[in-house]
């Protein structure tokens, strides 16, 4: 087939790399409806149509009502900035498993400035603490970026550590120095967020850190296509030895992406403490920074798409308490349905067999085909 | 001895070391008992990366393990008869929810199996969804099971050392601490053994270092790499299954969402520690383990005198971080360095055959 031009190019291109994702997400959708339809009896009594409920349920839940529509904005925005944290890892030739790391990082260095400035007027609180969280995520990203580059160890293993660090540092922190003495504080806590906290922009929660959310998808996508450095860091992702060949210094690359990676992971963080919770607990539950991973691979590594997974993923947990609350369906379904989505996305190359699916090879494997393999050769770099 | 306290560090030190060894008997029951299913993790993780497979996904293994140890042990005590086996705690419903367990955490390792070694896709990925999935599809039925609240199994219990053995001077509280452990307990201790030996002393041990190091040298010499590393991954499986079930039918009786709480990545670390292989996996977990010990004998009987305000200076969260903390700086090399084997992390591609 001849390549086509213009807009009709385009469409053609868009459809070659949407198709592989819309396949996995229908499958996921299926093998969640036979999960609901099996597993009626232990809800309501056997109920073929349980699904119907359920996906409706869910679908209103998210698109249904003006609060709705926001609420997913609300769930996606950390979800689009740590997908990009991951995504561009990957262009880079790492895999940053440790987004939540870098996530609750950012959080806590956000609430550290915005505790400490908040009498302050908001127009000094809210930047100085966006840009502490920045901080504090690029910090906890250079770390791992270090270690590969000068030691060789590898990212995935110290990344998964760091998280780790990253929950007990938040405990100390929170529950020592930070902990609140106010009234609303019931549990290891800080007082609540005053100055910094985030002006709402739509509807009843909409923060501004949706502004922000949005505005890094096209930064990050002129970042990697239209920059020199976006190129080098997709260079040195294809290929290290090419890019040194080049000229291009790849263990300063990888410290520079890994930092970045940080730096947009702990942006999520300081938006989701700023805006949406708007105070720090000592021990934060949150699975952005692993769904931050499902979000990059189902949008293929791509700003564009990760913008599009992360809408996904924001809908489904928006929609998620209603489908609780409606069909009795627990909201842990919804990660179920991600897990699934992921692994007909893994299995690429089966389910194009299967399906006879002949679209170029876009597929997320080929994007990691440095990264997990190089796992085994810390010593030799 | 007195005058050694004098000399700062060096004193600090020793004061340390008399410290710990004083209250380790104490405490020595708990560390093992923490141990013992971040060592089972370590073995389903040395089993994979042996011979070539990142497995990530430990935790989630574990995580579906407990569920369903716990679910089928419910189940079985509901419809089957209690026979109590008048041995270590074991009744009917016990070994079906062991036995069910083990079976449930090595499909899962077929899945991770067959996702890493024939579609080849990213074994990390594989992991990550591997762990996704446990912890969506666990709290899913777990809380539709609940609302029914099952009756419990019960537990395996302990064994209790003769008291000749525990009653030893100087180490009698060692055997009964690492003895002193219910069914899982006992087999991840011969386990690790028998694993250790297997590792170098065996045709087995030796076909799965070269498939993990040099596969292709591997295939040349006649051995089936695809088939060795899907009967590795498999087996590796028993040992998460394990490790799940020690939470809910051995150390506690009850599942929990997420219980697992990263038990699973601490084995990752352990088996990192332990340079891969089971001893020193097992070693790892204890002095992981250990750390935590030494967190709660501080908080409830802090030594006196300068060791005390110093370690009661020190923010409890970072004994939980040491273990994490350690093994970065393992990985890195600053301290003696743990390298993995050379494979881990490639699909094997076979040369064609029709060439």
């Amino acid at each position: 087939m001849s390549e086509r031009t213009g807009f009709a190019g385009w469409w053609d291109r868009a459809r070659a790399v949407a198709m592989l994702p819309l396949i996995s997400i229908v499958l996921a959708l299926v093998f969640g409806a036979v999960l609901l339809i099996v597993s009626s009896p232990l809800i309501n009594g056997w109920d073929p149509l349980l699904p119907f409920t359920a996906y409706r349920a869910l679908a209103e839940g998210a698109f249904g009502s003006v609060n709705g529509l926001v609420n997913t904005l609300v769930n996606a925005s950390p979800l689009v900035l740590a997908g990009l944290a991951v995504g561009i890892g990957f262009k880079g030739g790492l895999f940053n498993i440790g987004a939540q790391g870098q996530f609750l990082a950012g959080a806590l260095c956000a609430t550290i400035v915005a505790i400490a400035l908040n009498s302050a007027s908001p127009l000094v609180a809210i930047p100085l603490s966006i840009l502490a969280g920045m901080v504090g995520g690029l910090a906890w990203g250079f770390i791992p970026g270090a270690l590969k580059a000068f030691t060789g160890a590898h990212e995935v293993v110290t990344t998964i550590m760091l998280n780790f660090v990253a929950i007990q540092l938040v405990s100390w922190v929170i529950s020592g120095a930070l902990r609140g003495t106010g009234p609303a504080v019931t549990f290891a806590r800080t007082d609540p967020i005053v100055a910094a906290s985030l002006p709402i922009v739509v509807g009843r929660s909409g923060h501004l850190g949706l502004l922000l959310a949005a505005l890094a998808v096209p930064i990050a996508w002129w970042l990697l296509f239209r920059s020199t450095t976006g190129f080098e860091i997709r260079t040195v992702g294809a290929n290290p030895d090419a890019a040194r060949y080049a000229g291009m210094h790849p263990r300063w690359i990888t410290i520079l992406t890994m930092s970045l990676c940080g730096l947009l992971a702990g942006l999520a963080g300081a938006t989701e403490v700023l805006g949406e919770v708007r105070y720090m607990p000592a021990s934060y539950g949150t699975t952005v920074g692993f769904d931050a991973i499902a979000v990059a691979l189902l949008g293929r590594a791509h700003p564009v798409g990760i913008l599009f997974a992360g809408l996904l993923f924001g809908a489904m947990q928006a929609g998620a308490g209603l489908m609780q609350s409606q069909a009795e369906v627990p909201v842990q379904m919804v990660g179920v349905l991600q897990a699934v989505i992921l692994f007909f996305l893994a299995a690429e190359i089966i389910v194009r067999r299967t399906l006879r699916i002949r679209t170029a090879g876009t597929g997320v494997s080929s994007e990691l085909q440095t990264v997990s393999r190089s796992y085994g050769e810390q010593a030799s770099r | 001895m007195e005058a050694i306290y004098g000399i700062p560090i060096i004193g600090l030190i020793v004061q340390f070391v008399v410290y710990f060894v004083t209250e380790l008997p104490g405490f020595s029951g708990t560390i093992v008992a923490a141990a013992t299913p971040i060592a089972l993790g370590s073995l389903c993780g040395f089993m994979n990366e042996r011979s070539g497979v990142v497995n990530i996904g430990i935790e989630g293994m574990m995580l579906t393990a407990a569920f369903v140890a716990w679910w089928a042990a419910s189940i079985a005590a509901q419809l089957l008869p209690n026979i109590d086996f008048g041995l270590l705690g074991i009744t009917l419903p016990l070994l079906i929810g062991l036995l069910a367990a083990i079976a449930a955490a090595m499909l899962v390792s077929a899945v991770h199996a067959w996702l890493s070694i024939s579609v080849r896709a990213d074994q990390i990925i594989s992991g990550t969804i591997i762990n996704i999935f446990a912890v969506g599809i666990t709290g899913y039925l777990n809380l539709l099971i609940s609302q029914q609240s099952p009756p419990s199994a019960g537990r395996f219990e302990e064994w209790r050392l003769p008291d000749f053995i525990s009653d030893l001077p100087v180490i009698g509280w060692l055997f009964d601490a690492l003895l002193g452990v219910g069914p899982i307990g006992l087999t991840m201790l011969i386990s690790v053994v028998v694993l250790q030996v297997l590792l170098f002393r065996s045709r087995w041990g030796l076909r799965t270092r070269a498939v993990g190091e040099h596969p292709k040298a591997a295939e040349t010499v006649g051995i089936d790499v695809i088939r060795l590393r899907y009967r590795n991954v498999i087996l590796g499986g028993a040992f998460a299954g394990l490790a799940g079930a020690y939470l809910t039918i051995e150390f506690g009786s009850a599942f929990q969402g997420e219980m697992t709480a990263g038990r699973g990545f601490i084995a990752l670390a352990a088996l990192i520690f332990g340079r891969w292989t089971p001893i020193g996996a097992f070693g790892a977990a204890l002095l992981f383990t250990a750390s935590t010990g030494l967190e709660r004998s501080i908080r409830f009987a802090a030594p006196e005198g300068a060791l005390g305000e110093f370690l009661t200076g020190i923010p409890l969260q970072f004994y939980s971080a040491l273990p994490y903390l350690i093994t970065i700086i393992v990985l890195a090399g600053v301290v003696g360095r743990s390298i993995a084997p050379a494979a881990v992390g490639r699909p094997y591609e076979r040369e064609s055959k029709a060439a």
